[in-house]
């Protein structure tokens, strides 16, 4: 709780120094904006702060999300699918993914970092690939305006992505901090041998947490697909399970495992949010944009380090 | 004998809690083959320890040539002539037989200072040659056998213009033929002038290479055989010979033999053996041998924990089958791990979750958990196991050893274990806590379950067991029934030696 504490009050602190310089991040129109966003990044960040939690990591969230919106829109506006089968065809396709992923480094021992980095580049190609290299879209969009304000809609004035990142983190908090699957998930990071020892099945656990990551990064492709409305495959969504890992680890997950919390991946993805808008109100050039998300992002977990070194030696003594 | 090359005079070294060595002495003369006999925790590691530079004696003088030295690193033991080969290999085994040789100490080529790899092949081959080794010296480490590893380690001593080589256990993981050839080298070392200290178990490699024995029996100095002397009878006779209190609490049970059955229980340490004994419940059955036996590596095959491995298992009337630990758990056969920290407990989680992570299920509905009955219970165990903590939400690795141990016996209990094994279950723990845990076992034998018991502890097997049955080279060599359990027969078990009294593992 502490560990979230710390950066809970960085995020008021950066929301309140903007909103002080710039009375514009305040307004309506930036705060629904910006909520929309930490929705569409929160989903796939909350899957992927499972596999680390794990011990592994997922590298390949950004090109299965360019795979998903292509088929999503190839499957509505060129095969004509109903609605409902094309949803279900774009959260089936990464959850076998992910379970391919999680057999590959169970069963093979194969290292998640290999694993899913071949992924990245596989998935890109094969997005490229069906879409023919051209940028795909949703055009007129009929017969599936359902679907289209459900994943891009609002509800009680709330963008529909900050909605379903509630919902799914609501259940995600429960299984993670309440479930049994959930205290395997954290045993099998902090030690997997004695996990094993205890009678878990390690590898289905761990199998587990790379589906989930599958189907939120599904469940993350068809909003972003609406939100950005065009597909184009060789960067859609480039590079955003690097945004997954730093909201990960600024959330206080261990990239060697065993630690992590809901909540804190929540506020790691708003925070990265944050400081991406902050940018934009306090006219600093946007080309420094990656670089101050990499110092904070390295300022937080430096700091964040250094007090709980402090924690422990107060224990000691 | 002239001076000898070595000599250790009135060596100590205290542990907290133990003392390791009382006042030992050694020597060994030039081109000598000293072999270093004991049981488990008698000293010899220790011993040689501090003629490696890893321990500093507290009391005591070493020579060399006659003349005082000081042994304060691994350097400097070197740089004395003092080789050492452990058990477990120290190579990197991605480096050709070259690198590995000369590691650390490469010769380089100015003004880059590149390494000399022609001069290090050229260094390597007769260093090979001398061994007998018919390898090139750009094989890689990998690519060779176990003893070819091991001769490799013998070659960087050499290198090393090692007087002194200490091979320790040198053969546990050499097949018969690799052992001989081993064999065979000492002898042609100790012509050239080479001295050897061995240490071994095996007692008939040491009857057949060594010119003297020394052996060493709870850190003290048991006397010696001269090369007429050495025989298998004599050095057990010296090895043995301890007074041992037994106090053991006899018990109290009903017992229903045959109640546990294991048959044909094969681990992936050694394959080719079967492993079959029958325990009573009630009783306390002790599982002595000497390290490397093949006791542990034969239990996690017994609980489905060993991938490789397999075994029959019948409990009462019902046939087992066990895949994984899961099944075997199911069914009420837990298993306390010797590695504690590494197997037996998650020391980043807290005393409670610790407690219940084996059997979650039932403190949960419908997945999830309730955290209010996991305390329960983790208090009950808190308390019935006197364990010392701040309560139940502490984190294991801020416990004591002692204290840990019994919470990774406990999280065993609130399940009602109907065959508990424990491997090694007081080591290094205190004796306040080792008492409590023997009462705890003896009163889970009382209750009705079946104990099965690996220590490599002497002292601890005969005061705990009911019977004991004896491991030797990843077999049983013989059971011994209450009345015959003494420390000569384990010994004798225990080399590999037939002992009269010894019974079948099982009917």
């Amino acid at each position: 709780m502490k560990k979230e504490l710390g950066i809970f009050l960085l995020l008021v602190a950066l929301c309140a120094i903007t909103a002080f310089i710039n009375p514009r991040f305040l307004s309506q129109t930036n705060l629904t904006n910006m909520a929309n966003l930490i929705g569409l990044f929160g989903v796939f960040s909350l899957g992927l702060g499972l596999v680390i939690i794990t011990g592994g990591i997922d590298l390949s969230v950004g090109s299965m999300c360019a795979l998903c919106g292509v088929v999503m829109s190839m499957a509505l506006t060129e095969w004509h699918l109903a609605w409902p089968l094309a949803v279900l065809a774009v959260l089936i396709i990464p959850m076998s993914l992910g379970w391919v992923h999680g057999a590959l480094v169970t069963k093979m021992q194969m290292q998640p970092f290999i694993v899913t980095l071949c992924g990245l580049l596989l998935y890109r190609g094969v997005a490229r690939f069906i879409a023919n290299d051209d940028t795909k879209g949703f055009g007129g969009g009929e017969g599936f305006e359902t679907l289209r304000s459900v994943a891009s809609g609002k509800l009680f004035g709330l963008p529909m992505p900050f909605v379903t990142l509630l919902i799914i983190g609501t259940i995600l908090w429960v299984v993670l901090h309440r479930s049994v699957y959930g205290r395997y998930l954290l045993a099998v990071g902090r030690n997997e041998e004695a996990a094993r020892f205890s009678g878990i099945n390690t590898r289905r656990v761990i199998t587990g947490a790379y589906v989930i990551a599958g189907l939120l990064t599904g469940v993350s492709g068809i909003m972003i697909a609406f939100y950005t409305n065009s597909v184009s495959p060789s960067n859609h969504a480039n590079s955003y399970e690097l945004y997954a890992i730093a909201a990960a680890v600024l959330g206080g997950c261990s990239l060697r495992g065993g630690e992590g919390s809901i909540v804190g991946i929540i506020i790691g993805t708003a925070l990265l949010q944050v400081l991406q808008n902050l940018v934009n109100l306090l006219g600093i050039p946007s080309s420094l944009n990656f670089a101050v998300m990499g110092a904070v992002v390295l300022l937080g977990v430096m700091a964040d380090q250094m007090l709980q070194r402090r924690a422990a030696r107060l224990v000691v003594h | 004998m002239d001076t000898p090359l070595l000599e250790m005079r009135g060596i100590s070294k205290r542990f907290p809690g133990v003392v390791a060595l009382d006042r030992v002495s050694l020597s060994v003369g030039p081109g000598e083959v000293l072999a270093l006999c004991g049981e488990n925790g008698a000293g010899k590691s220790t011993l040689m320890k501090i003629l490696g530079g890893v321990y500093r004696p507290e009391e005591g003088e070493l020579l060399v040539d006659g003349k005082p030295v000081c042994i304060e690193n691994v350097n400097d033991s070197m740089a004395l002539g003092i080789g050492f080969i452990h058990q477990e290999l120290n190579i990197l085994d991605n480096l050709d037989i070259a690198a590995n040789i000369f590691l650390g100490r490469e010769p380089l080529i100015a003004p880059f200072q590149i390494i000399d790899r022609k001069k290090i092949h050229a260094d390597t081959e007769p260093l090979l040659k001398r061994l007998g080794l018919n390898i090139p010296s750009t094989t890689l480490l990998r690519n060779l056998s176990i003893a070819q590893q091991q001769m490799v380690e013998i070659a960087k001593a050499l290198s090393q213009k090692a007087r002194i080589i200490i091979m320790d256990e040198p053969t546990s993981s050499l097949t018969l033929t690799e052992t001989d050839c081993l064999l065979d080298l000492i002898t042609g070392l100790r012509a050239e002038g080479v001295s050897i200290i061995y240490i071994s178990h095996r007692l008939g490699e040491v009857s057949r290479c060594a010119d003297r024995v020394e052996v060493l029996r709870d850190g003290k100095n048991a006397g010696g055989l001269s090369r007429s002397e050495i025989n298998h009878d004599n050095i057990v006779a010296k090895m043995v010979g301890r007074e041992i209190k037994n106090h053991r609490v006899p018990s109290e049970a009903k017992l229903t033999p045959g109640f546990l059955k294991v048959r044909n229980a094969r681990s992936s340490r050694y394959p080719d053996q079967r492993v079959s004994f029958d325990a009573a419940r009630g009783e306390i059955l002790g599982f002595a041998g000497l390290v490397g036996a093949g006791r542990s590596e034969m239990m996690k095959a017994v609980v489905g924990l060993d991938e490789h491995g397999c075994a029959e298992v019948t409990l009462g009337e019902e046939f087992l089958v066990i895949r994984h630990a899961k099944d075997s758990i199911g069914n009420g056969i837990f298993l306390v791990p010797e590695d504690r920290r590494g197997e037996g407990l998650i020391t980043a989680m807290s005393v409670r979750e610790n407690t219940t992570l084996p059997s979650l299920g039932s403190y949960s509905t419908s997945g999830i958990i309730s955290k209010a009955r996991e305390t329960v219970v983790a208090k009950e165990q808190i308390a019935s196991l006197r364990i010392k903590t701040p309560g139940a939400e502490s984190l294991v690795r801020n416990l004591s050893g002692g204290n840990q141990q019994k919470v990774a016996i406990g999280k065993w209990l609130a399940m009602g274990p109907k065959v508990l094994i424990l491997d090694e279950p007081t080591r290094g723990i205190d004796v306040g806590a080792k008492a409590e845990i023997y009462r705890l076992v003896r009163t889970l034998a009382n209750n009705g379950a079946v104990i099965l018991i690996i220590s490599s502890d002497m002292e601890e097997v005969l005061h705990l067991s009911d019977r004991i049955a004896v491991m030797h080279e990843g077999r049983i060599t013989g059971v011994l029934e209450e009345a015959d359990c003494n420390e000569q027969n384990v010994i004798q078990l225990a080399v590999g030696r037939s002992v009269a009294a010894a019974k079948p593992a099982f009917q």
